[in-house]
């Protein structure tokens, strides 16, 4: 585990700040139930999960959030969204990440290995969808 | 015969033809016209979540002008349609801001005022299910059916349908139409999605689980609004081999809640997905309560039907005419044993 220093108030205070505008969401309200994660159905395949994300966020570790794949398995079933007693958006918050990091360049790493044949056979909403996700 | 505005979107139109061709003939038998608009683009398929993410929805607000050209209401089959047109149409009505800008944008003045129904809800409130049980002309035979929301049917609950996550909408039109609804857990759970594309084994443990919960409440097939849905159960029934999907379901099964991911050492990804492997411990643990002898075990495969095909069968048009051979897993032996379809058809088709 990669030493997280914490003592660079201002920088953390932007990127806080920058997500929140993003998403329109006040992360202040996040007390890290984890009820988002317990019901959110790729969890398992997240290398931080919702909550953590949050967490990071908050703290200010722009690195940390950002660098997970977490953001990219998102697909806005809303699950966390109605569990959250916080009535917090977590996807929106996945969405604000995702823009902020194509805006940096960063995309996933995945994209070229759609299946084969998937789209001649594939339903268009996915693959509607799932470029979606990678406008800035 | 009464007319209702109809807008079919992208899927329905190539891949899911078989769905939009069954809802028309159904609905024509029932009276009701599902007139297309005359002009239409693509919804975006999903909600542009961001609130400075407003490119994304003069997509759909313009579905929804022509909606208001063809007369304030608009109905839909297609889950995520009717997910992106409703939360679009929320978003102009209360948010002045970006009401303004998509309006300045596309040089109108939409306020959102259109209704946007899904076909079930014009079923049940325009027809009435106790008048569809009247129509109903090919006994189904009491088969069980397992209702398969997923998630834009259901969230988020401002746009929902008939109120969320509690709602029994699904089932009330299977028993309208004489099928046993099946009440399954994972009804309203994700199926993967979009993770088709690019985490295809995602999908295939999302959906096992969708199809293993199925089974093990004792649904014969199960029933879905969503093409996307549709595709990924089926797929996830046939995409990988049958020894690491019954691993997968098992483990579905007897772990309904994803798995116990706090206590064991994270399985970590890379960002392409591959590698995943099944847990060693899978097949553990005990099956639902309601699970009786003779029921359909976990691990053969359960037919997907788009719930229009059914609604056609009910109403006793040709299995042709519903596109059932079209579809991946036959669904026509199941309802062959239940003596619903007739032989010599299964036959000669």
């Amino acid at each position: 585990m990669m030493k997280i220093s914490l003592d660079t108030i201002s920088e953390q205070n932007a990127f806080l700040d920058q997500v929140e505008r993003e998403s329109g969401e006040d992360l202040s309200r996040c007390y890290q139930c984890g009820n988002c994660s317990g019901s959110c159905p790729v969890s398992f395949a997240m290398e931080i999960p919702v909550s953590q994300v949050i967490r990071f966020v908050q703290l200010g570790q722009e690195r940390m959030a950002l660098q997970a794949n977490s953001m990219w398995l998102c697909v806005s079933c809303l699950q966390c969204q109605a569990r959250c007693p916080k009535c917090l958006d977590p996807s929106k918050v996945m969405e604000a990440l995702r823009r902020m990091s194509l805006r940096q360049g960063k995309g996933p790493v995945a994209l070229a290995q759609v299946p084969d044949g998937f789209l001649e056979r594939s339903p268009q909403q996915a693959v509607v969808a799932g470029f979606r996700k990678l406008i800035p | 015969m009464t007319s209702i505005p109809y807008y079919p979107g992208c899927t329905l139109n190539t891949v899911a033809k078989p769905f939009d061709l069954s809802a028309r003939r159904s609905l024509k038998l029932l009276g009701i016209e599902l007139a297309e608009l005359a002009q239409w683009n693509c919804c975006g398929a999903s909600f542009p979540l961001t609130p400075n993410n407003i490119i994304g929805l003069t997509g759909p607000t313009n579905v929804l002008i022509q909606s208001q050209k063809a007369g304030g209401t608009v109905s839909t089959l297609c889950s995520f349609c009717y997910n992106t047109l409703r939360r679009t149409n929320q978003v102009i009505k209360e948010d002045e801001g970006r009401r303004t800008v998509i309006n300045d944008f596309l040089g109108t003045s939409y306020e959102g005022d259109v209704e946007v129904v899904h076909l079930l809800e014009v079923l049940r409130d325009r027809l009435g299910f106790s008048e569809l049980k009247k129509r109903v002309t090919r006994n189904l035979k009491k088969l069980k059916v397992g209702a398969y929301y997923g998630c834009t049917l259901l969230r988020p609950k401002s746009a929902a349908i008939d109120g969320g996550e509690t709602t029994r909408i699904f089932e009330e039109f299977l028993e309208a139409i004489g099928c046993e609804a099946i009440e399954f857990p994972n009804r309203g759970e994700c199926c993967g999605s979009h993770l088709a594309m690019s985490n295809e084994e995602v999908v295939v443990r999302l959906s096992g689980a969708v199809v293993a919960s199925a089974q093990a409440f004792g649904a014969e097939l199960v029933t879905t609004t969503c093409p996307l849905c549709f595709y990924n159960l089926e797929r996830s029934q046939k995409a990988q081999g049958s020894d690491t999907l019954l691993a997968t379901r098992s483990e579905a099964v007897s772990d309904p809640l994803h798995g116990d991911w706090l206590s064991r050492p994270r399985q970590c990804l890379s960002p392409s997905g591959r590698g995943q492997t099944p847990r060693a411990d899978a097949g553990k643990g005990v099956s639902p309560p309601m699970r009786e002898e003779g029921d359909q075990t976990p691990g053969a495969t359960l037919p997907v039907l788009y719930f229009t095909q059914l609604l056609g069968l009910a109403l006793g048009l040709p299995e042709e005419e519903l596109g059932l051979g079209e579809n991946l897993i036959d669904p026509r032996p199941v309802l062959r044993a239940k003596g619903i379809v007739r032989e010599q058809l299964v036959a000669s088709s």
